[in-house]
This record gives C-alpha cells, structure tokens and sequence, in this order.
C-alpha cells in the first residue's frame, strides 16, 4: 500500500553542494555566451549553467542520457526551467566547454538565454487531449526548425517568448506570450442527444457556455444549441461527450501577439489576436512559420533595444503593426466578448 | 502489429530543434503502446483530427486526482492505446534533479508505462504519459516507496510551483523553493483530494520578473518585492560607465516612474525611492551594481487564469505587502490563504474559478469576508461610474 500525502520530493536533497553552500548568497551573474549563465557568489563561488533545448515529450532514454552527462559535467546534478529546457548545473569552469562539445555530439542545442527565442511552452495536441482544434509537438517542431537560429543566438532586441495551446482552453501561456499560437474551431458542436441523456449533467452544459448559446431541451432531455451565439469555443465539449466540435477540414490556428507577465518597464500585458485564422497543414504548418516568422523578422528589425514586442506595438500603434508586417486587419479581431468596450478607440489620436 | 510507415511523422525528425518524433521512436523500440500512439499520431496528420476518447476517471487509491484516463476511439485498430492514462508526479520546488532520482523514476515507468513523458507539464509536475489502468495502483505504489507524490488535477489543489529562487538568483525577495515545498506539504489533503468549486493554483515568483508566469498562470500569485529601496552600488555604476554602458538612455529614461537620476558628471545614480514601482528593471540592466532592497516580502495577487469562461484574467493585487518567513511557517500567508478557500468553498459556482467568483460577487464582498483592508494599491485608478453599493449599517435610519 502506497504510503499517501508524503508530498513531493524535497528539494533540499536535488539542490548541487554549490548551491548549498551559496543558497540565497549570490551576487550577480553573467550571460558570457548564448545558452551559459554564470552566477557569482558573495564568497566568490562560481556556477554555470548551460542552458539545453529540450522537445519536452522525452522518452526515458532521453532523461537516462542527460542523467548521464550530468554525472559526467555536473557531479550529478540538473534542473529543469519554466519553459521545459534543462539546465546543466556546472561548478567546474574548466568542466563547460567539454559539456558542450558532448552537447553538440548529440545534436542538443545550446541557447534559449538573454534576448533568444527560448523554447516554447506547449500543451498536448493529438499526442494525448481529447478536445484539441491542432497538434502541439509538431507545430512547436516546425517553428522552433524555423527559428532556431534565434535560440542559439541572442540578437533580438529582447526576450521573446512563443507559446502553443491545441485550444481555447489555452493551457500553458498562450493568453502573455510575445506571440501564442492557438487551435480554434470555426463550426458549431454538433449534439448527440443519446450521449447527453446518457452521460451529462445538462445545468453544467447550459452554464458552460460563455455565450449563452445553450438552452436546455426538455422534450428530448437535451439541450439545443443556438448556432448564431456559438463562437465555437468547445467548453460545451469539455463538459459533455455528446457535443463533438472538432472537425478536420475547419479547425485550424490562430496567431496572438504582444503578451508578456513581467513588471519590467511595462505592466504586464495579454497577448491580443492579430490572425484570426490558418489552417492546419501537417506535418510542416507552413502556414504558421511564414506567419510567426514574419512577425518575428518585422520586430527584430523595427523595435528599439530592450523593447519586448507587446512594448514595441503599444509604442508604434497597433495600426501601425498592421501596416509593417502587412497582415490583413478584419472585422473578426475587433474584440466583441463582455470586455470590449475598452479595446475600441475612444480618441482621435492614430496614425493613417 | 503490423509494420506501417509514418512519412508524415519522419519528415519531423529532419531540422535542427530536437525532435519529438525521435523522441516516441525510442520509445517505440521498447514499447507495444509508444509503437502503436507513432502510428496513430501519423493517422492524426493525416486525418487532422485527434483520436482520443472524451474523459475518462480513473485514478488510485485514497486519492481523488492526480491520473488523467484518456482512451483511444480507435481500440481495434490500435488495442496497446485502448487505456493511455497520463499520470502527473508533483516535482521537487525548482525543477531540480539529482539524477539519482530521475533514473527512479525512469526505472518505475520503463517497467509499467509507455516510457514516454513531459518534463515538465504546464503546471510543474513530471509527466507520466501513457499507461493501462491496472498499472495505477503498482506505480503509486512503487512511485511512493521511493519518496514521491502524485500532483493535483480535477477541481483541487494544483501542484504548486516556483522559480529557481535563492538557490541560483540574486534577485530573489524570498525563498520561493522553500515557500512552495512548505505549502505544498501544508495542503496535501487539499491537493489530492479535490473538494472545490474548481481548479485553485499556487505559483511562487521570487521577484517582478515573475519568471514563473505566476501572474497569468496562478490563482493565487506570490511576487517577490521589498519595501525599502533599491540599494546601489556606486563603484559598480561607475565600472557600467567604464564598460560602455549608457545609462541615461538605457536605464534611467526607461524607468516607468522617472525615478532614477543618472548625473554623467559624478557618474552617481540615485534614486527617488517613494517614486520606485520595483519593476525590476533598473536591476535587471545593471545587477552588479543594484540589488533589491533589505526588507523583503511578497505582493499576494489573485484570480490569474486562462480564457475559458470570462476571459482570461491576470491577478490582480490583494496584498501589497506580506513578509514570506521559513522561520514562522509562513503562518500569515497560510492564515489568508485558507480565509480565501472558505469563502470561495461557500460561494463559488460549480467551475468557477475564483477569480470569476470575486468579480461576479465583487471586491467589496471579497475583501469584507476574507477581513483583507481596501488599499490603493489594489486597483489602475478608481471607478468611473457612481454606482456603489451602501451598507445598510453606514446610512442613517
């Protein structure tokens, strides 16, 4: 019998002696090449980290292997970031390039730190969810193949994180990343009365809707849906197996920008729709790298230094964006949810 | 079964970013189900569509989260994916490793799963991807044996999670790997058995770089700051102006408040500390020669949360300052945390989160219940519009 509420591992047993030694002592550090921090203690003490791009579905192969060049480089130790790299935790300077020349060996890119494109957060998709609009794994392959000379360089004019959600849901960071990509459906749940007689709660159904678009149907002990108020969002789905929404030759992505979570400079911003809508076109999604490259190449060559894109965008006008990048303004990113309103311009300042 | 191509799937394994077909490849040699989920995510490319069944509930026992049941619509044709349950394993604080413990882990999961995972889900934990339901039970078993926890899902405590903190930043305002090990620990009843409204999240930022995502990502965000004022180092400013660096341009006329004087004469940078927001900024340029101030804490925000129902929402300030200490257990943040359960417990909707909660009922409401002062600090700048609500207790009778 499994012994239960011991909660997780404690870290105190995962931390490096170095880290021990200098916990809450450190300086500063340095980013003296893309992929290496190198943080200095108030002792003097001296870590690096190389910073390793990781597809985050792993096999355990894959864990065995770094488990390995970390016995090799690191006396045993690693960690993990918030966007799913591992860092390689060095004490050795001398033992640094030698980690990296085993890194390249094995085809691990270095990189992901200062102003890069670090990897991107990313969800499920058809790997293992039952309510995606895209894949995850292969878009986030197919952009990060795209961009990968961004990730082992640091020539941006600042950080720029990409993120991936399969759907509306947005799990992970699509709703503050400088760019998310997001699956969206474009028609209606079709019902299945059998299987919501069957299997739902239908006042949970009703309230799942944000846009009311769902009545209760007494008659059939259902419910029926006003197509006109669907907005295809899928939550309808999530609730109930009797409202399948996905559909093959609809669903597709669609491309935000301008998000970011930290206080720097600027208040923490959400990402905002510039793309409505591109289709879903495995294995290579063309269509979304030309799109995210796009945007990518027209902020690295307009943005001042230091300026995160959403800064960048607010700064210029986002009528502005529209014109630099050539991406086609339509009725369907004027924004008419519950908080609109104050997404409209109510001044007759702008650029033509 | 049989041996199929996947010409859709190698195409993914060219290009330069590591791939994650490789990946279920390796998988694939060892295991019947990597084998079969290569040839159904192929089918995946071709059709456009996913092939998982809605839901699923399974899970082990004296727990009621933690396994995700997912089932292939496809058992026929692909009978090793009829159960390929996700099971999520609740990290160490900080998403460190000895590789001791992640080579058990691989050990436990080689013998009982698909030998494909995540490191690391969304939320923190280490995922586990892909096993049958009889299998459940042997790797909580075996996963406990060894010192680990399953982490949260359905409408409970999520597994918590924090940045590298002290352990590898100078940054930090507190000790953000130890805050969420604590609390963690504090709420495992919570976290394994779910009895909300929805879905509560805890992310711990050691500072306004907020490089957990706390803000967007967590019910309930704990930010890093301090009260006092920044602390600079004027050797160090001067070392930044031998190097090159222009600070008027680069950091002063970059402070959102106009809060830093650089004067080029005495190469001496001060600051206006009342005026400072600690947006990091200034830190972040220059971190040999400014560091966060000496009283340190953290800014509590709440109701962080993605799209789905009301728009996505980002936490908003209920505490602009409490003190975050190991030494007193955290005892005040524990106080208002379970406070701010026991009102939402009591009038949350079935799936309202509880950032939706407090703006359906309002933060009047909130903050009258849970005992919190209105403050400033907690909004952009005032209403607009002269709809308030009076208690009756404040007109006269």
């Amino acid at each position: 019998m499994a012994i239960l509420d011991q909660g997780p591992l404690n870290y105190k047993e995962q931390l490096p002696p170095i880290i021990h030694e200098n916990y809450g002592k450190w300086r500063y550090h340095e980013n003296p090449k893309p992929g290496v921090l190198k943080h200095v203690s108030e002792s003097g003490a001296e870590l690096y980290s190389v910073r390793v791009g990781s597809p985050r579905l792993v096999s355990l192969d894959f864990i065995r292997e770094i488990c390995n060049l970390a016995d090799e480089y690191c006396g045993g130790y690693l960690r993990f970031t918030a966007r799913h790299n591992v860092e390689f935790l060095v004490s050795d300077a001398a033992k640094v390039e030698p980690l990296i020349a085993a890194l390249g060996e094995r085809g691990l890119p270095v990189g992901g730190t200062g102003a890069s494109i670090s990897n991107i957060v990313h969800t499920q998709g058809w790997v293992h969810c039952h309510t995606p609009a895209t894949d995850a794994s292969g878009v986030v392959k197919a952009v990060m193949d795209d961009l990968y000379e961004y990730f082992v360089s640091s020539k941006l004019p600042a950080q720029l994180k990409i993120s991936l959600a399969c759907c509306l849901n947005m799990c992970g960071a699509a709703h503050c990343s400088d760019i998310a990509i997001v699956g969206v459906h474009r028609t209606p749940p079709r019902i299945d009365h059998e299987k919501i007689r069957k299997g739902t709660e239908i006042p949970s159904l009703v309230a799942s809707c944000p846009t009311g678009a769902i009545r209760p149907n007494p008659k059939e002990k259902s419910v029926v849906v006003n197509d006109a108020k669907c907005m295809y969002c899928g939550n309808c789905y999530t609730m109930s197996p009797g409202m399948e929404i996905i559909d093959p030759d609809n669903d597709g992505v669609a491309i935000l920008v301008g998000g970011k979570v930290a206080n720097a400079r600027t208040n923490p911003m959400f990402s905002r729709m510039v793309i409505p809508f591109l289709p879903n076109n495995p294995p290579r999604w063309p269509e979304v790298t030309d799109a995210v490259r796009n945007i990518v190449e027209t902020y690295a060559a307009n943005a001042h230094k230091g300026e995160k894109m959403g800064e960048w965008i607010e700064r210029i006008g986002w009528e502005r964006f529209f014109t630099l990048t050539g991406i086609e303004f339509n009725a369907k990113l004027i924004d008419d949810f519950i908080f609109s309103r104050e997404t409209f311009r109510t001044s007759a300042a702008f650029k033509y | 079964m049989a041996e199929k191509r996947t010409p859709q799937l190698d195409e993914l394994e060219k290009g330069q970013w590591p791939s994650f077909v490789t990946e279920i490849k390796k998988a694939a040699v060892k295991n019947e189900a990597s084998k079969e989920l290569l040839h159904l995510l192929e089918r995946s490319y071709e059709e456009k569509r996913g092939h998982w069944k809605h839901g699923g509930i399974v899970g082990v026992k004296g727990y009621g989260g933690g396994v995700i049941g997912r089932y292939s619509d496809l058992p026929e044709d692909y009978p090793n994916l009829a159960a390929f349950h996700t099971v999520r394993v609740n990290s160490p604080s900080g998403w460190f490793y000895n590789t001791k413990s992640l080579r058990t882990i691989c050990d436990i999961w080689e013998k009982r799963g698909s030998g494909l995972m995540n490191f690391h889900g969304a939320t923190g934990d280490a995922i586990l991807l892909g096993t049958t339901t009889d299998q459940l039970q042997p790797i909580f078993d075996e996963l406990s044996e060894e010192g680990f926890d399953l982490g949260g899902s359905g409408s409970d405590l999520r597994s918590p999670s924090c940045c590298v903190g002290p352990g590898r930043c100078e940054h930090a305002c507190y000790d953000t790997l130890e805050a969420c090990y604590n609390i963690t620990n504090q709420y495992q009843d919570e976290l394994h058995r779910p009895m909300w409204p929805y879905k509560f999240k805890f992310k711990f930022s050691g500072c306004a770089n907020d490089c957990t995502a706390s803000i967007a990502r967590s019910d309930c965000a704990v930010i890093g700051t301090w009260r006092d004022s920044i602390i600079i180092d004027q050797e160090a400013v001067k070392a930044y102006v031998a190097e090159g660096l222009n600070i008027q341009a680069v950091v002063c006329d970059r402070c959102p408040t106009n809060a830093l004087k650089f004067n080029a004469e005495t190469q001496e940078l001060s600051v206006i500390a009342e005026e400072c927001t600690r947006c990091m900024h200034c830190i972040n340029r220059m971190p040999k020669a400014i560091t966060p101030g000496k009283e340190r804490g953290a800014t509590i925000l709440l109701g962080g949360k993605s799209t789905i129902v009301q728009s996505a929402f980002m936490g908003w300030v209920i505490v602009p300052f409490m003190k975050m200490e190991a030494e007193d257990d955290f005892q005040e943040f524990k106080d208002l945390v379970e406070r701010i359960w026991e009102w939402w417990d009591e009038n949350g909707k079935t799936r309202e989160r509880i950032g939706e909660t407090i703006y359906r009922l309002g933060m009047t409401n909130f903050l009258t219940s849970v005992g919190l002062p209105a403050v400033p600090q907690m909004v952009y700048r005032p209403r607009a519009n002269p709809y308030v609500f009076w208690p009756e207790d404040e007109i006269k009778k």
